[in-house]
């Protein structure tokens, strides 16, 4: 392999880690808080409509992202009405939302466009930006490093640069930051937290609106920068992934970044062997490349390597003694 | 919990309290229809009839019906032991090599009934031991049997895509699936049942596997209410530490309530393998594992509800294809958006309206002890 195909494989690895790791943050805010999310795949989804619905409809990038945040958000607060105020079953509330979202899209898709579910190719405005970094033309003959920095490196959407922005800001602020430590407390011990004043009800709806929020940011990824347009359930199981890289990683953002990395790799890999012949790769059946990172996160919470450790409090709802 | 339910009559309490969620949930729905700027009277009008208007409607509502009795089944068998198998999907899937491979081997050489003895035996096997891998995870290692379940699906479908591809694909054909089973591998359907009724059946694939689901739901009855496991699983699901207290062997429970679960999502490849397709090919499940946990939710996990709940599902499936015959705008996706709100609504919002009814019903209580006091 010589570096040009390293260099592709890499890049298309973080164009795919993208709506992993804003997803798996996302999870994480919710999580920590005690709020088991499994409706991540649906909020994804319906902001990938909203988005790309929005955007064409207005010709606007910035409008889309802003609907697709606000669909999420939307959709987090119905979960979190259902599973903080009404103390409902969070699983059964996370699994309503994924088919809400999965059948909704395209009804209303159908509706408003007439397209078969799918809403309309975007027009150049309409999509996200990218960002070519400084002197990245200049450098490009340079050898190795060139299409490195030019490759790699420069050229991609503004989003991915804030996706990849947010893990270290993230770990910011559940660890270095009051909100983050009342955080992780109402996830941990929300008696506690509760004792020393603090509402546990608050804290909760708060860390669900952020992850609503970062969904919302990965649906308009997939509809405006990875794809030109919504097609139906385009989120393809993203949000599961998702879901289990932050199982895998152990509930800490710097291994959500490593973990969306390698499981993004593992699917920009089975997409590059469809096309160019890889010496390894011919012998593997493709579809276990496919259900690798699945057997990996089994793997992994079965205890084999390292122990999964979720937050104490997950999936329990609070009930305040009177 | 510091302020407890009150006690109310059985009636409102398994009547009342479900139909008041589900008639939300369709309202809700409703709103959808006018969103899409149909009327949701006329599109309900013509779902019922598109269900039920016909002998071949009702052939075919009773057809799916008889995917989502089994999956609602497994879903709820493993509710009682307090486990959310969200794998019946899965389950389900991997169940159908099951059925292929009995009608495939036998379906020259042996009579239908013979064939299904040993299909039925197959796919029970091989749904139970998709869940088996998760039952034991949860129960041995402790780690999480939704998220297991959940991995366990996608593994499922990329293991029976390669298993489609690579062993169950004739030379030189290109989709994924088996050859035509002969009429060994086929069941009969059950025209005659409906024409009892003076109906006729038309096109419709509904067969004997419909039959077979009616008695997994009275087994599923007679185990959980009438044995001793059963009881240990209801304990178990109702205060797991009561269940260990008493002596229950807790983490047995939970496999062995797994691996019913998992057979019996298997048996539903019956009714698309052997009942309707006679060849095994890919996404033959379509969903039906999830449509289970709504039913089991709808039907509180009771084989009497889940079977008038899968009937229900089975006509949203139905009267869904017709209306999106009357109503191109409404496809039939929307059941899936009615199958999320019911979800919602009878699942995780189950107690909303409880308190505004548990007050109605005490007022009520005491204005009548009032008027009695006061003759």
């Amino acid at each position: 392999m010589d570096t040009n195909t390293i260099v592709v494989l890499l890049q298309s690895t973080i164009r795919v880690s993208v709506p992993l790791i804003l997803t798996a943050l996302a999870g994480l805010y919710a999580e920590r808080s005690g709020v088991v999310d499994i409706g991540l795949e649906g909020k994804m989804l319906a902001a990938a409509f909203a988005g790309a619905a929005t955007a064409a409809v207005t010709g606007s990038a910035i409008t889309g992202v802003g609907a697709a945040m606000l669909v999420s958000v939307a959709l987090s607060l119905v979960h979190g009405y259902a599973s903080i105020s009404q103390r409902g079953d969070q699983i059964v509330s996370g699994t309503a939302i994924n088919f809400i979202a999965a059948g909704a899209t395209v009804i209303l898709g159908q509706a408003w466009f007439q397209q078969g579910g799918r809403t309309p190719a975007l027009s150049a405005d309409a999509r996200l930006l990218t960002y070519k970094l400084p002197g990245a033309d200049a450098v490009r003959d340079v050898p190795v490093l060139g299409p490195i920095y030019s490759g790699l490196i420069s050229g991609h959407y503004i989003l991915t640069y804030f996706a990849f922005a947010m893990v270290p800001i993230t770990w910011w602020v559940l660890y270095r930051t009051r909100f983050g430590l009342r955080l992780r407390a109402v996830g941990e011990n929300p008696g506690a937290v509760d004792t020393a004043g603090i509402s546990v009800v608050r804290m909760r709806y708060l860390a669900v609106i952020c992850g609503g929020m970062l969904c919302g940011l990965a649906g308009a990824y997939l509809s405006m920068a990875l794809a030109n347009g919504f097609v139906k359930n385009m989120s393809a199981g993203r949000g599961f992934i998702a879901l289990a890289a932050l199982v895998f990683a152990n509930w800490k953002p710097k291994n959500i970044l490593l973990t969306c990395l390698l499981f993004g790799f593992l699917d920009a890999l089975s997409i590059y062997s469809q096309n160019v012949e890889l010496p390894i790769m011919s012998s593997i059946p493709d579809q276990a490349i496919q259900a690798l990172p699945y057997i990996l996160t089994v793997i992994l919470l079965a205890g084999f390597i390292g122990k999964a450790s979720p937050p104490k409090a997950s999936g329990v709802p609070y009930v305040k003694e009177r | 919990m510091s302020t407890p339910f009150a006690k109310l009559p059985g009636w409102v309490e398994y009547a009342l309290i479900p139909l008041v969620n589900l008639a939300v949930a369709f309202l809700v729905a409703g709103i959808v229809v006018v969103f899409v700027g149909e009327n949701p009277l006329e599109a309900a009008r013509i779902m019922i009839t598109g269900a039920f208007g016909s002998g071949e409607g009702i052939g075919f509502t009773l057809y799916y019906a008889t995917y989502f009795i089994f999956t609602g089944l497994a879903v709820a068998v493993a509710f009682h032991a307090g486990l959310f198998n969200i794998g019946a999907e899965g389950q389900a899937y991997v169940g159908g090599i099951g059925v292929a491979a009995a009608c495939l081997t036998f379906d020259h050489t042996m009579p239908w009934y013979l064939v299904f003895v040993l299909a039925s035996l197959g796919s029970m096997a091989f749904g139970a031991l998709w869940a088996l891998i998760p039952a034991w995870l949860q129960a041995y290692r402790g780690s999480h049997i939704v998220i297991t379940t959940i991995m366990f699906n996608y593994i499922a479908s990329n293991l029976m895509l390669y298993m489609l591809l690579n062993v169950f694909k004739p030379l030189g054909q290109m989709a994924a699936q088996s050859r035509t089973f002969e009429p060994g591998g086929q069941l009969p359907k059950l025209d005659w049942l409906l024409s009892i009724f003076g109906l006729d059946i038309g096109g419709a694939p509904f067969n004997f596997s419909f039959l077979v689901a009616l008695a997994a739901a009275f087994v599923v009855w007679v185990l959980i209410w009438r044995t001793r496991l059963g009881y240990e699983m209801r304990t178990m699901g109702f205060q797991p530490h009561a269940a260990r207290f008493a002596g229950m062997k807790s983490k047995r429970v939970v496999v062995i309530a797994m691996l019913i679960s998992g057979a019996l999502a298997g048996l539903m490849a019956l009714n698309p393998i052997m009942g309707d397709q006679y060849r095994i090919q890919q996404d033959f499940v379509g969903g039906a594992g999830f449509v289970g946990i709504a039913v089991a939710l709808m039907g509180r996990s009771h084989p009497v509800g889940i079977v008038l709940a899968a009937i229900l599902f089975g006509m949203l499936y139905q009267g869904g294809a017709e209306l999106s015959f009357d109503m191109p705008e409404i496809t039939r996706d929307m059941i899936v958006v009615i199958q999320g709100l019911v979800i919602l609504f009878a699942g995780a919002l189950e107690h909303m309206f409880r308190p505004a009814i548990t007050a109605f019903f005490a007022r009520l209580g005491k204005s009548r002890s009032e008027a009695a006091a006061g003759a």
